[in-house]
């Protein structure tokens, strides 16, 4: 046990460390932490435009869908600020910080991650889970215990599987450098397919992102749970009960991933 | 048991190469070609070679940061990989190109936050603090940013920082490169003086030999991923048959070439009055001695044999295969 204190601590002061570098210009700091919001409001406002010129969406309401968007936006902005920037891996390799990493007594992710974390971003994630809280309070929904216990479970579910997403795809750099764009479209292309109910999708796309990736788990499951919705594509309710055991999946594909991975990293020369 | 001990240790690396306009051709580079060797507690080795010969592959192997190819590496009895967070309790590691330390706040922060990453009790961190600072002079940038330290500086910073965690092994990959010629008497001296306590194995990559004669007893040579010479300096100079010169100056040049047994004359200089002598059998005294018998001796010295020399023309030797013999 005393042994798990030390980790602990260590990682602490990694995290106090980078908070210590980065409000160390505390103008700045507050000017990075508004202007982070931007992006994520933006998300939202474009919801709120599309239901100036139409009723429904995909067969949902604004109060149905903004649901959807909050576990989206709040999920999403949460994996961002706590392992997005472990996409910045190929920039680590390159510094030598990654070697530098693997040298010390502790595991290379999460020093990475507390090494890293940007916290700039806090504003985006409160504010995407301020939508989250906002819309399961005024979408009108049926509080029974199972839903009430979705509602608590769903969100961290949907934090776990972004965060799967951003570390599953940052390991393909492992094997080949240049794989930035090809991360950012499925992290950033399944980040916009949860914020709407995937019935606006259509065909092999749809498939692929919501079954294939699993990203249909993410938000739009769970909220057709939460709302007592049946699914217009015919799934049975219980699925979106399966937001956790979806999330637990990809953690576990991400680790595998990640474990490979540094197996196969081949460092820079010198 | 060894501290340290690699068995037929190899890595290879695919690259891909442009063939042709479009065309990609995966090529195998054997990085670490099958090197043996073993490292006893408290040794001091140089590890050498030129550009892509192996040396931080086979560094970076050691420390768990890359996976082998092939053969077995162990280092103070664990698998640099599998068991990589617990042999990082264990060494040190020095990569002159990459830093340990957080580079936006003062150096002092960094070894604090050292200590808790290796999980050091605050009493011996201490100590080791102290002594690093004394040794190294600290003293003066210890508050200063990371990022505005000289390099120099921050490669003193880098050394306590390897060392506070007590490591059994010290692994050094180019510590002294690109340090001015103050800095880098201060890295030898501190390093000369661990080596000294005879508790930590070093293990040293080097561009400049003169880190190697001042620090290491033992040499190992590696080029193209094998270990071309391992043994002391002194056997390499035997073996490339680089020796030592005595230089006599003379009030007068002699009538005819001296033969003096066990030492040849190398070369004779300034009209006969400067002669070089080769020692080979002979001891410096015996060949003064039989000097001071056949003319009258001004002026005597001995100039050691440069390292660089030796080592290239081993390189080159490598290069072409084996044609120079031992002793030739």
């Amino acid at each position: 046990m005393a042994e798990h204190g030390g980790t602990l601590r260590a990682y602490r002061s990694l995290l106090g460390a980078q908070a210590r570098s980065q409000t160390a210009y505390r103008t700045s700091f507050v000017v990075d932490l508004v202007g982070n919001l931007g992006a994520t409001v933006f998300d939202v406002v474009t919801v709120l435009v599309i239901f100036g010129v139409t009723r429904q969406l995909g067969g949902f309401t604004l109060r149905e869908t903004l649901v959807v968007v909050g576990l989206s936006t709040g999920g999403f902005a949460a994996a961002d600020l706590l392992v997005g920037n472990i996409e910045r891996l190929p920039q680590y390799v390159r510094t030598g910080l990654f070697d530098a990493v693997l040298v010390r007594p502790l595991a290379a992710l999460p020093q990475l991650l507390l090494m890293d974390l940007p916290l700039r971003k806090v504003s985006r994630a409160v504010f995407g889970l301020a939508v989250l809280g906002f819309a399961l309070a005024s979408a009108g929904i049926d509080w029974t215990p199972g839903r009430v216990a979705l509602a608590v479970v769903a969100p961290p579910a949907a934090v776990v599987f972004f965060a799967s997403v951003f570390v599953t795809t940052a390991t393909v750099s492992f094997y080949w450098v240049d794989s930035g764009e090809l991360a950012n479209s499925v992290t950033y292309g399944g980040r916009d397919f949860t914020a709407y109910p995937i019935t606006v999708y259509g065909g092999w796309f749809r498939a692929l992102f919501a079954y294939g990736m699993g990203f249909a788990f993410v938000s739009y499951h769970p909220a057709l749970a939460l709302l007592g919705r049946a699914d217009p594509l015919g799934l049975p309710p219980w699925v979106g009960w399966a937001a956790p055991g979806v999330a637990l999946v990809a953690a576990t594909v991400a680790a595998l991933a990640w474990r490979v991975g540094i197996r196969h990293y081949r460092s820079t020369g010198s | 048991m060894s501290v340290i001990e690699m068995d037929g240790l190899r890595k290879e690396f695919t690259v891909r190469v442009k063939a042709g306009r479009l065309r990609r051709e995966k090529r195998t580079v054997t990085a670490v070609d099958g090197v043996d060797l073993r490292v006893e507690r408290g040794e001091m080795l140089g590890y050498i070679g030129p550009n892509g010969a192996g040396k931080s592959t086979t560094l970076k192997m050691l420390t768990g940061v890359l996976t082998p190819s092939a053969g077995r590496a162990e280092v103070c009895g664990l698998r640099p990989v599998a068991d990589r967070t617990r042999l990082a309790l264990r060494i040190g590691v020095v990569f002159g190109q990459r830093s340990q330390l957080w580079w936006d706040l003062p150096l002092r922060d960094s070894f604090d936050l050292l200590r808790h990453v290796y999980r050091v009790p605050a009493g011996a961190h201490a100590a080791r603090l102290t002594r690093c600072r004394g040794l190294l002079d600290l003293d003066e940038f210890l508050d200063t940013p990371v990022r505005q330290l000289s390099l120099g500086q921050r490669m003193r910073g880098e050394l306590t920082a390897a060392l506070l965690h007590g490591p059994e092994v010290l692994f050094l990959d180019e510590p002294t490169i690109g340090l001015d010629v103050v800095s880098k008497q201060a890295v030898r001296g501190f390093l000369a003086e661990l080596g000294r306590s005879g508790d930590t194995t070093l293990v040293l990559t080097t561009h400049d030999l003169a880190d190697i004669e001042r620090l290491c007893r033992r040499l190992v040579v590696i080029d193209h991923g094998r270990v071309v010479h391992d043994g002391s300096i002194a056997e390499l100079h035997h073996r490339y048959g680089s020796r030592r010169m005595v230089v006599a100056e003379l009030d007068a040049a002699l009538p005819e070439p001296p033969a003096l047994p066990g030492a040849p004359l190398h070369r004779a200089e300034a009209d006969g009055r400067r002669l070089v002598f080769a020692l080979e059998s002979a001891s410096v005294a015996e060949v003064v001695a039989g000097l001071a018998g056949l003319a009258t001796l001004r002026d005597v010295s001995i100039v050691e044999p440069d390292i660089e020399e030796v080592v290239a023309r081993l390189y080159l030797s490598e290069r072409r295969g084996p044609l120079l013999t031992p002793g030739g």
